[in-house]
């Protein structure tokens, strides 16, 4: 048994056509009991960008704080809005600072930047518990069932996916893995943030 | 470490160590990071350096990211290989690429590649292998080309071929058998691809593509993904949903483009006489 498996719970993050989408289950266990089937843990950081954090409860709660204050901090200091190019890099330095007493938490990032032309370019990326950057061009994964995510996704996974069918790709992709571990599912929320507005979506999942 | 201080002190915080080493005693094993798995080298030629590496990054027995960049930057003319505990390559690199940066603003000149093993060794010293990066540097300077290993500890070697990560045996083989002394860039270049596929091939933590980066004194050539053998072929069909296949509870959505709506209220004309 791990820390990494206490609490249960995962995340997966994917890139479509000028749009990204980020979901997670909803369980929060001890061990194998439950305990709660409405546990957030992805979080928005700007309007473009959301942070979803697996791992340990308590370490979902204290860098969700930690995240909020860093990039408020940043956003004044910088008087503009963070990118997700930075941000993933502030993660990044956050875990590693903590590289001798880790945060059990393996955190996976989905946001879209504008370009100088106008344009938006999606970006996604996930880290290991000790902040190693993994920028992905399809999804990242994270969690209890990263393992089964991975081969979901990679058979289900698309280029250029408009957002309406990168909702059901992710969503699809997250049901179909969580179904098979037992310390994630008790319901699924999905994100697709796209150029002007940003889709929330609880699904309706396997309840056991 | 008061956290919500923003004058935090530099260096790593041990504030989680009192708690992980309860959960440790406890009998729960800590997880591992990713590591590179990896096979890198450096191979010294008659005006140069040739570094490559693979582009594998693994979790466990999981592939973490299918195209990673192993070779770091540390300055214009010095770049490093790194294999182990990823992490720590990609911030000891960056450290110390930052600090090379720093020297040679501080020196007026262009640093040497010994400078940047030297503050490399001490670094991994002091920590006493607890950061866990074995590393290639290879670079060229006023006193010419010069090619290191540094090992988690701090330990050095300079050798004219090196290689490290878990496909270095299968990668030296390659060296051992056609290495010679004084060869074309050309030549040095096929031999540090053929190293480096001897190992994604015949190592399991080695994989995906070849990089490679030639150093000489008039230039540095960074060639990402100089050969790829193991393209992903096109899916034989598509599996994509119909929409409407997911069943879902509650929906938001939250629109970024605030719409403004102008709507006259009364009826009085405002007095312009």
């Amino acid at each position: 048994m791990s820390i990494m498996s206490h609490n249960g719970g995962s995340v997966i993050a994917m890139v479509g056509k000028d749009c990204v989408a980020i979901a997670s289950d909803l369980r929060l266990g001890n061990e194998a009991m439950g305990i709660s089937s409405n546990f957030q843990r992805i979080f928005p950081v700007s309007d473009r960008i959301y942070l979803g954090l697996p791992g340990l409860a308590t370490d979902v709660a204290t860098l969700r704080e930690k995240f909020r204050f860093r990039v408020n901090m940043y956003t004044i200091k910088e008087e503009r809005e963070i990118k997700p190019e930075t941000f993933a890099h502030l993660v990044s330095s956050t875990l590693y600072e903590h590289r001798f007493g880790p945060y059990f938490i393996e955190p996976v990032m989905a946001g879209i930047s504008k370009t100088p032309t106008g344009g938006v370019k999606p970006f996604i990326a996930a880290t290991d518990l000790i902040g190693c950057l993994n920028f992905a061009k399809d999804f990242v994964v994270a969690g209890t069932a990263s393992d089964k995510l991975y081969g979901v996704a990679e058979g289900l996974w698309e280029p250029d996916l408009e957002p309406e069918d990168l909702f059901e790709t992710i969503s699809q992709t997250l049901l179909n893995a969580v179904d098979r571990d037992a310390f994630s599912g008790w319901g699924a929320l999905v994100h697709v943030i796209t150029k002007d507005k940003v889709i929330t979506r609880t699904l309706k999942g396997r309840m056991d | 470490m008061n956290s919500s201080s923003i004058y935090r002190p530099a260096g790593f915080d041990f504030s989680n160590e009192i708690r992980n080493n309860f959960l440790h005693e406890k009998g729960l094993p800590l997880p591992g990071a990713t590591s590179t798995g990896t096979t890198i080298v450096g191979c010294l030629f008659k005006d140069g350096i040739v570094l490559g590496a693979d582009t594998r990054a693994t979790e466990g027995p999981i592939v973490a990211d299918k195209n990673c960049e192993k070779i770091h930057y540390i300055t214009e003319s010095i770049r490093c290989c790194g294999a182990g505990t990823a992490a720590d390559t990609e911030f000891t690199t960056a450290l110390i690429s930052s600090n090379m940066e720093m020297h040679a603003l501080q020196t007026g000149r262009k640093p040497r590649v010994v400078t940047a093993m030297t503050m490399l060794k001490q670094m991994l010293h002091r920590y006493q292998g607890h950061i866990g990066a074995a590393l290639v540097l290879g670079g060229v300077d006023i006193t010419g080309p010069q090619l290191f290993t540094i090992h988690p500890h701090g330990s050095t070697d300079k050798l004219p071929y090196v290689t490290m990560g878990s496909g270095s045996l299968a990668a030296m083989a390659m060296f051992e058998s056609s290495w010679k002394p004084n060869m074309e860039r050309e030549e040095a270049l096929t031999l540090v691809k053929a190293a480096i596929a001897a190992g994604i091939f015949n190592d399991l933590g080695s994989g995906s593509n070849v990089d490679a980066c030639i150093i000489t004194a008039t230039g540095t050539e960074m060639l990402r993904n100089v050969e790829m053998p193991n393209q992903r072929v096109q899916k034989e069909r598509d599996y994509k949903f119909r929409r409407g296949t997911t069943a879902w509870r509650k929906e938001d959505i939250r629109q970024l483009i605030v719409q403004e709506h102008t709507k006259p209220v009364g009826g009085d004309e405002m007095d312009t006489s």
